[in-house]
């Protein structure tokens, strides 16, 4: 979550859920909260229950828009001109809250005059090369003095000043520009401006909250930094009932994140290496990847990981095996690997708990990309659409060459380990039950797999193969020890063998090892297991399980104090500086570094190069600019009202036969597309469930009445959805809660298309994947599945 | 004892359903097949003999002439229920006895008792109780699970592979244990909310005048005498509408209050019949 992280230091939700309840006004806006989270909007009714404000923004009226006060229809796609619209109204009305934007952000910063701005140069900032699609981020930068230290004017009226250069940036995006690009009447704009800035300052506090509503597009991260920068300019980060809470999907994925299932990451957020920089030795990764806060304790991180994995083989003279590591050579992030394997470079796959066939986008490239390997090993509890991909509807099973395995595998409960939900918090949970039948646990399958292959290399001279071999591989015999797994991770004292009790303790001299720097402290001791605690109360709930990093539950809470330590108001006092007791005190582990004071070394962001919270991001952090900026997906029902520059100039796609692309603007498909989860599916998992599958029994899409009038369709007709990638079969769900815009005087209809169905299961139905062309974010090779263009018609479609 | 029952808030509901399918798990039902109704987010559609919550999706379109197309502006959620009446039809149309009032003052059918007759389900003043169809093998999927020790229970409508009548049990077989009904226990909001049937109408009564001090108009259906010879519900809701928009009677009545009119009526008629019987023969 660059998003996040660009802005704040740490790219993960700023709070956590129950902190929710404390908030004066909570703004949910790319999410479908209620829906998508029904256990989590507990906390989102009890603020309501206690005065709170509750406003939804989204493209449907949904269960969420109907417990919320205020509901406002926006087009999908056009959030960064709402949000821009918002900051634009806040700082022309001087309803910021300065003090904390003097004291926390770079506000005041000087940028360089060589900077250009999209209002100089029609939508695109400086650097941009035309022809590689990528800017030369050089000029996005802050002036410095020679010795590196940055130029500030603290009355804000430089104008060179970073408010200044933002003030400039969103000056066109008015409440008239929000109505003809959103579709928000600027009646309704203008209430939600207010109700925000009312709702802000050193009293009261607003809360975002935001889901894949926000990343699931071309510009995504930078609908993020939209929000963040809004969060910063009313004051609300790292504040009780604040802050931005990103709302994860899925169960685990928090950890999926921490323990890097991502391509270019190692475990706690450490980079990967790369061929593309100068990374083959540590000492030459440690220099690239060098920063200053809290983020020159790299080293220890590096090296105590490099223990973890490779043990006593990993030596101070062989650089601790740091050459063993894999490098990355390119983007092989999961759109860039799906292409490779239809272009027959991929030859085999592991499908973990994962369902691409049915979840992923352009079906038809997947499954002509499945009928090209090799072998695919599928584990997973239920027979997906990806590991049934040779019987397909069209496909003639004895033209494919792959050869497919089916490892049954075993569910949550009948497993031991730790969930880490969108709180960052880890919470143990024990089998319940044995496997039944033949499954698995999935770390029983990678455990064996890892013995077996060390086996079948055992003996081996080949220094290649010393990686596997040197690899530290204990956790007991038959299933893996969880426990033990997570003592692992935990870290511990590589001469006494005893755990550590905090990422302080680590050191870059082989002395410790720690599998995910982030988590020291969750087991401190051999018997201590904190993703065990169960000690709730009302507030931070700190004897609860264990939250990264060292139990604290809101990041960067030093911002919920003044400059000079005191809270900003008795109301929203939650950690402050005891004089008396010359430490920080409050609800929750403070967010500062050892022996900070009110004045000294207390950086509200520490983990940010200079401690502040970015309004501007300077160049190093994204690749699209340093401010968000609106552009159009890159397929939509209109030209972008600000600029000639149509949609983002560095998004990523693929135009070939495979994987077809309507124009930017094109009239065959005139509706807006936007695809979504409902409370009832998930997906496969769910679809097998027949108490569930009654609930939403069949694939549907939701368009409103007059749509359905013009094209002669009634609520539960079987009608078909086309792009210009494929169709998509499916009933027709005709409500008022769909309704048309008028964007830039021409009315646009929005089509909804649940993303949770497949061919198998009790609840059956075509993808949405079949709809979605691959298009991506170029920060974090996101897909396109939020806002697309679409054409619908009353009848099935043709067969595959 | 002092009696139980449910508070279901219509305005904490957020439609999630967890109610729906929390029961069905609880108690083994069935799901009731996969048809895709178009309605809403309604696919169950009612409350059946194996569907013994339902969650229903009002939507509320505004007037607006000027309107292109009609919008909804309101979509109101609530989750029925059996409303466990005090003077329960289904209780005294039963004919063998199955339908009894336990100790926690709920209404329960012993599906061991039941002989599947369905004069419950005419007698239902809300359209509750219903027949469950003999489960055959395409529904048995749903039951795979199901505990062998709890078959024995004799508590859950399907150990005799249908053909009983089936509704909500309050969770009988939980609360004998201490245990919150499944639904309530599931709920995320508190929507439904279980407890001392007096001191959920203590809480209700509380709520109604908080929300109405927030200018929404609240009101409760059944937390009092609901009228008609039925008396108070132990399964009462809140609601922000008149009971028919949720689709609930607005005046149901026990049937056997009709019964001594319909007597009269018939006694009346038989006189009649008498008198002009004897009139004609007596003119001959």
């Amino acid at each position: 979550m660059p998003g996040l992280g660009t802005s704040f230091g740490r790219g993960g939700a700023t709070s956590y859920v129950q902190d929710l309840q404390n908030a004066d006004c909570i703004l949910i806006e790319g999410s479908n909260f209620a829906e998508a989270h029904p256990v989590a909007f507990r906390f989102v009714m009890k603020a309501k229950e206690r005065g709170a404000t509750i406003v939804h923004v989204d493209p449907r009226f949904t269960r969420t828009s109907a417990l919320a006060d205020l509901y406002i229809a926006l087009r999908s796609g056009s959030d960064i001109a709402f949000l821009g619209g918002i900051v634009n109204w806040v700082l022309q009305n001087e309803r910021y809250f300065r003090e904390y934007v003097l004291a926390y952000t770079n506000a005041a910063y000087l940028v360089r005059d060589d900077f250009r701005d999209t209002e100089d140069l029609a939508g695109l900032f400086s650097g941009f090369d035309e022809n590689a699609k990528v800017y030369d981020r050089e000029t996005w930068d802050f002036e410095r003095a020679a010795d590196g230290s940055v130029a500030r004017d603290e009355t804000l009226a430089h104008p060179r000043c970073v408010i200044n250069v933002l003030r400039k940036h969103f000056s066109r995006y008015t409440p008239e520009m929000v109505e003809r690009i959103c579709g928000v009447s600027q009646a309704q704009f203008g209430q939600l401006c207010e109700t925000l800035a009312r709702n802000s300052g050193r009293e009261r506090t607003t809360a975002f909250a935001y889901a894949v509503g926000w990343t699931q597009h071309t510009v995504g991260v930078q609908y993020i930094r939209t929000a963040s920068i809004l969060q910063l300019l009313l004051g609300n980060i790292g504040r009780p009932g604040g802050g931005i809470m990103a709302l994860r999907g899925h169960a685990n994925i928090q950890g999926a994140t921490d323990i890097a299932t991502l391509y270019d990451l190692l475990p706690g957020y450490l980079g990967m290496p790369s061929t593309t920089r100068d990374e083959q030795t540590l000492a030459a990764y440690l220099r690239s990847n060098a920063k200053s806060g809290w983020w020159q304790h790299l080293p220890a991180y590096v090296v105590s990981l490099l223990k973890a994995f490779y043990g006593e083989a990993a030596t101070a003279e062989n650089d601790y095996c740091f050459d063993y590591l894999p490098q990355c050579t390119g983007d092989h992030s999961t759109l860039p690997t799906q292409i490779a394997m239809k272009d027959g470079v991929v030859k085999g796959y592991f499908v973990i708990g994962q369902n691409p066939a049915a979840s992923g986008q352009n079906g038809a490239m997947i499954n002509a990309g499945l009928e090209r390997l090799d072998w695919m090993v599928n584990v997973d509890a239920y027979e997906t659409e990806t590991a049934s991909f040779w019987k397909r509807e069209g496909a003639d099973p004895a033209t494919i060459a792959t050869e497919c395995f089916f490892i049954p595998a075993a569910t949550i409960l009948e497993k031991d380990g730790t969930m880490v939900n969108t709180n960052r918090l880890l919470q143990w949970h024990d089998r319940a039950i044995e496997p039944i039948g033949q499954s698995v646990t999935d770390a029983w399958f990678l455990y064996t797999l890892g013995k077996r292959l060390k086996e079948l290399y055992a003996g081996s001279s080949d220094p290649k193969d010393r990686p596997l071999l040197d690899m530290t591989w204990e956790y007991g015999d038959g299933d893996p020890s969880a426990l033990r797994i997570l003592q692992e991770i935990n870290g511990f004292d590589t001469r006494t063998g005893e755990q550590l009790r905090s990422f302080t303790d680590l050191r870059d001299d082989g002395s410790t090892a720690a599998g995910a720097w982030i988590y020291t402290g969750v087991c401190p001791d051999a018997d201590t297991n904190n993703a065990r605690a169960r000690n709730g109360d009302e507030d931070a709930a700190l004897g609860w399980g264990w939250a990264w990093p060292a139990n604290r539950r809101m990041l960067y809470n030093r911002a919920s104090a003044a400059p000079d330590g005191t809270p900003w108001s008795e109301r929203k006092r939650y950690v402050w500086w005891d004089e008396a007791a010359n430490r920080w005190s409050g609800a929750d582990v403070a967010d500062v570094v050892p022996g900070a004071k009110p004045g000294h070394d207390d950086q509200a962001f520490l983990m940010q190069t200079d401690g502040l919270g970015a309004l501007f991001a300077p160049g190093r952090e994204l690749v699209d600019g340093p401010f968000p900026t609106h552009y159009e997906p890159s397929a939509s029902v209109v030209e972008n009202a600000l600029y000639p520059q149509q949609s983002n100039p560095t998004m990523r796609g693929w135009r070939r036969s495979d994987n077809r692309s309507p124009a930017a603007v094109d009239a065959q498909y005139p509706h807006v597309l936007t695809t979504y989860r409902i409370t009832e599916m998930s997906g496969i998992m769910t679809r097998y469930i027949p108490w569930l599958a009654e609930l939403q029994p069949a694939a549907f899409c939701e368009i409103d009445p007059q749509l359905a009038v013009e094209q002669g369709i009634a609520s539960g007709d079987t009608v078909t959805v086309s792009t210009a990638l494929g169709e998509l079969e499916c009933k027709a769900l005709v409500s008022g809660r769909m309704r048309p815009l008028r964007i830039g005087g021409k009315r646009v209809h929005t089509v909804g298309v649940p993303y949770n169905y497949g061919a198998l299961g009790f609840a059956r139905g075509d993808s949405a994947g079949e709809l979605i062309p691959l298009v991506m974010d170029p920060n974090v090779s996101i897909h396109e599945s939020k806002s697309l263009t679409c054409a619908i018609r009353l009848g099935p479609r043709s067969p595959r | 004892m002092s009696e139980t029952g449910f508070f279901t808030d219509t305005t904490l509901c957020i439609g999630c359903k967890a109610c729906e399918v929390a029961c069905k798990q609880w108690n083994e039902l069935p799901s009731d097949g996969f048809a895709f109704t178009g309605e809403s987010y309604d696919n169950t559609s009612q409350l059946s003999g194996t569907t013994w919550r339902h969650v229903a999706f009002v939507e509320q379109v505004a007037v607006d002439p000027a309107a292109a197309s009609p919008i909804v502006e309101k979509w109101l959620m609530m989750s029925d229920v059996c409303k466990h009446c005090t003077n329960a039809g289904c209780h005294e149309a039963c004919p063998t006895g199955a339908i009894v009032k336990n100790e926690f003052g709920n209404v329960f059918v012993q599906p061991d008792v039941c002989n599947g007759c369905g004069y419950c389900v005419v007698s239902c003043p809300f359209g509750v109780i219903d027949l469950v169809d003999p489960i055959d093998a395409d529904r048995k999927y749903a039951v795979a699970n199901l505990n062998e020790a709890r078959r024995d229970n004799n508590q859950t409508a399907i150990q005799n592979n249908g053909g009983v009548a089936g509704k909500c049990t309050l969770c009988y077989d939980r609360q004998k244990i201490g245990e919150t009904p499944a639904c309530a226990k599931a709920c995320p909001t508190e929507s439904i909310q279980f407890g001392d049937l007096l001191e959920l109408r203590e809480r209700a009564n509380a709520r109604v005048e908080t929300l109405i001090a927030r200018g929404i108009d609240a009101q409760l259906y059944g937390a009092e005498d609901i009228g008609g010879g039925i008396g108070p519900l132990n399964a009462f809701f809140l609601l922000t509408d008149r009971p028919e928009v949720y689709n609930l009677p607005v005046a149901p009545v026990l049937p056997s209050t009709r019964q001594p009119a319909g007597y009269a009526a018939a006694a009346g008629t038989a006189l009649a019949l008498a008198v002009a019987g004897w009139a004609i023969f007596r003119s001959r």
